[in-house]
């Protein structure tokens, strides 16, 4: 049986997946539904004026798309490494780096792109500028899909480990902390009138850097979790 | 060199000696814990080999 | 040379090894330990601004080096126990984890316990200490992800793929420093130009590295000790030695 493309197949699993998704639309809503409860707790837990609440808004709306990015990644292999899809990926002589890929694509556009379309938003509810939209947007678009791919690396290594929810937590948080630091530091840098171009070159690199090594990792963290 | 110039380390001895003295403390433990890890490994590898 | 590696590699020989080897490390490190605390705390004259608080230099960065030392003899092991399949080489790295994390504590703390006096701040978010901070939740996660595991093969692999992927973070460490300082204006914290240091004041740091590198010998043995026996299910081996 000749093998179909590489490409074809990776498509194939991509729109799969968000057909899925189409079907259990609470399973997509509920991170986005997290991520904006989290951050209503900030103006409760410290103050509602608005003017002190703009120095950590970016900072604020970054953590809790951190965190509700992380509350989506837990699923994102369990069912198909749970009903053999994943076994019989590793199987089928596709380059399995690109298969995880798509999957991961296609996790991103359901939970993470949700949250860059509403951060500004949730922005403006924490005193965030108008001028500082472009900017949030642009980081969270790099930090979320680099996230995406991180936390696959962790989701592959912890499915089906008990409790494996927070052990992912403790694993990409590490990982994820530069992606934080720089995109909570150009939202700040852009609120001061200074040019945010250095961290967002920055999370760029990390983003493609991310990018090229992640499937690597993530298809030999597969490959060790399906294996019995 | 008195002694007691010697502890107080031109003011900063709390600082010093908590310092030095926490780095000899996580020596000891990792010392500790290392060997008994191996004697306890020591142990159960005795304990496979003789239900064998 | 290939003939002895060979034969290093394999665990019997290895354990037999180390068990000799370990003694000499552990009365080594001792003696350097010693004569470096000695030094740096006796000899080493005062430092022109810092009084005798600079002393806390001699055990803050050998640790902290340490701690950055370590974590990649600890990714090199394992990318060595996954390209080439030897389980002696992910003993070394599980060996390699706790002790890498404790010195990372001591740095941390130690800096900590450093910055009071100087800089009247325990702890400030400076690129230098978060990414140390970051270093020890890598180790703390390594630990964790092999302790979820009962077989020792799958937390051998899954922590590998673990401690290559955050190895990547160390460079990146390293080079924030500098990115730091063109991003945002450095705060109070101004750490002290390391050509500017006399020789003198210098030689008991490289005794104390090298004492500690001694230990992480002696501690590697004794452990690695352990992981062998650990792995090993051919008892005909064990039966002698243990």
């Amino acid at each position: 049986m000749k093998r179909a493309p590489t490409f074809t197949a990776a498509g194939l699993v991509f729109r799969r997946d968000l057909m899925l998704a189409w079907r259990r639309w609470d399973e997509v809503a509920q991170p986005l539904i997290f991520y904006v409860v989290v951050t209503t707790l900030f103006p409760l837990a410290t103050t509602p004026d608005l003017s002190q609440l703009r120095e950590i808004s970016g900072g604020v709306v970054w953590v809790a798309a951190l965190l509700a990015s992380l509350l989506a990644l837990e699923s994102l292999f369990r069912s198909d490494v749970e009903d053999g899809t994943m076994e019989q990926w590793v199987l089928s002589g596709q380059p399995l780096g690109w298969l995880l890929l798509a999957k991961v694509a296609s996790h991103w556009v359901l939970t993470g792109l949700p949250l860059v379309i509403v951060s500004p938003v949730v922005g403006t509810a924490l005193g965030l500028p108008f001028d500082a939209w472009g900017t949030l947007v642009l980081s969270l678009l790099l930090g979320t899909a680099t996230l995406s791919v991180l936390g696959g690396i962790g989701a592959a290594l912890t499915v089906g480990v008990r409790r494996g929810s927070v052990l992912l937590s403790l694993l990409v948080l590490p990982l994820a902390m530069p992606l934080l630091i720089f995109g909570s530091r150009s939202v700040g840098m852009v609120m001061d009138g200074d040019s945010p171009a250095g961290p967002l070159q920055l999370l760029a690199a990390i983003f493609f850097l991310t990018l090229s090594l992640g499937p690597v990792a993530m298809s030999a963290a597969i490959r060790i979790s399906v294996e019995n | 060199m008195d002694l007691q110039e010697f502890l107080r380390m031109g003011g900063y001895g709390g600082y010093v000696w908590s310092a030095y003295g926490l780095t000899l403390l996580v020596l000891l433990l990792n010392w500790r814990a290392a060997l008994r890890h191996e004697a306890q490994e020591q142990l159960n590898a005795r304990r496979r080999s003789s239900t064998d | 040379m290939w003939l002895w590696i060979h034969k290093f590699g394999s665990p019997p020989h290895a354990y037999r090894l180390l068990g000799k080897l370990a003694p000499w490390f552990g009365w080594s490190s001792v003696v350097l330990i010693a004569v470096a605390a000695y030094w740096g705390l006796v000899l080493a004259p005062r430092d022109y601004q810092q009084g005798d608080a600079f002393r806390i230099l001699y055990v803050h960065a050998p640790t902290a080096w340490m701690s950055m030392f370590i974590y990649v003899a600890m990714a090199v092991a394992a990318g060595i126990g996954m390209i080439w399949r030897i389980k002696l080489a992910h003993a070394a790295a599980a060996a390699c984890a706790p002790i890498g994390a404790s010195f990372t504590f001591l740095a941390l703390a130690t800096g900590s316990i450093w910055g009071k006096p100087m800089w009247g701040t325990w702890w400030v978010w400076d690129a230098r200490l978060t990414s140390e901070l970051i270093l020890l939740f890598l180790y703390l996660g390594y630990m964790a992800l092999r302790s979820s595991f009962d077989d020792p093969q799958r937390a051998d692999r899954a922590s590998a793929v673990l401690a290559l992927v955050g190895v990547i973070n160390v460079p990146i460490i390293h080079y924030s420093v500098e990115w730091w300082t063109t991003l945002h204006q450095p705060a109070s914290v101004t750490k002290f130009d390391k050509p500017s240091i006399a020789l003198e004041m210098l030689y008991p740091l490289f005794l104390m590295i090298i004492g500690l590198q001694l230990y992480f010998g002696w501690a590697i043995s004794r452990r690695l000790r352990g992981e062998i026996l650990r792995r090993e299910r051919n008892a005909k081996w064990l039966q002698e030695a243990a």
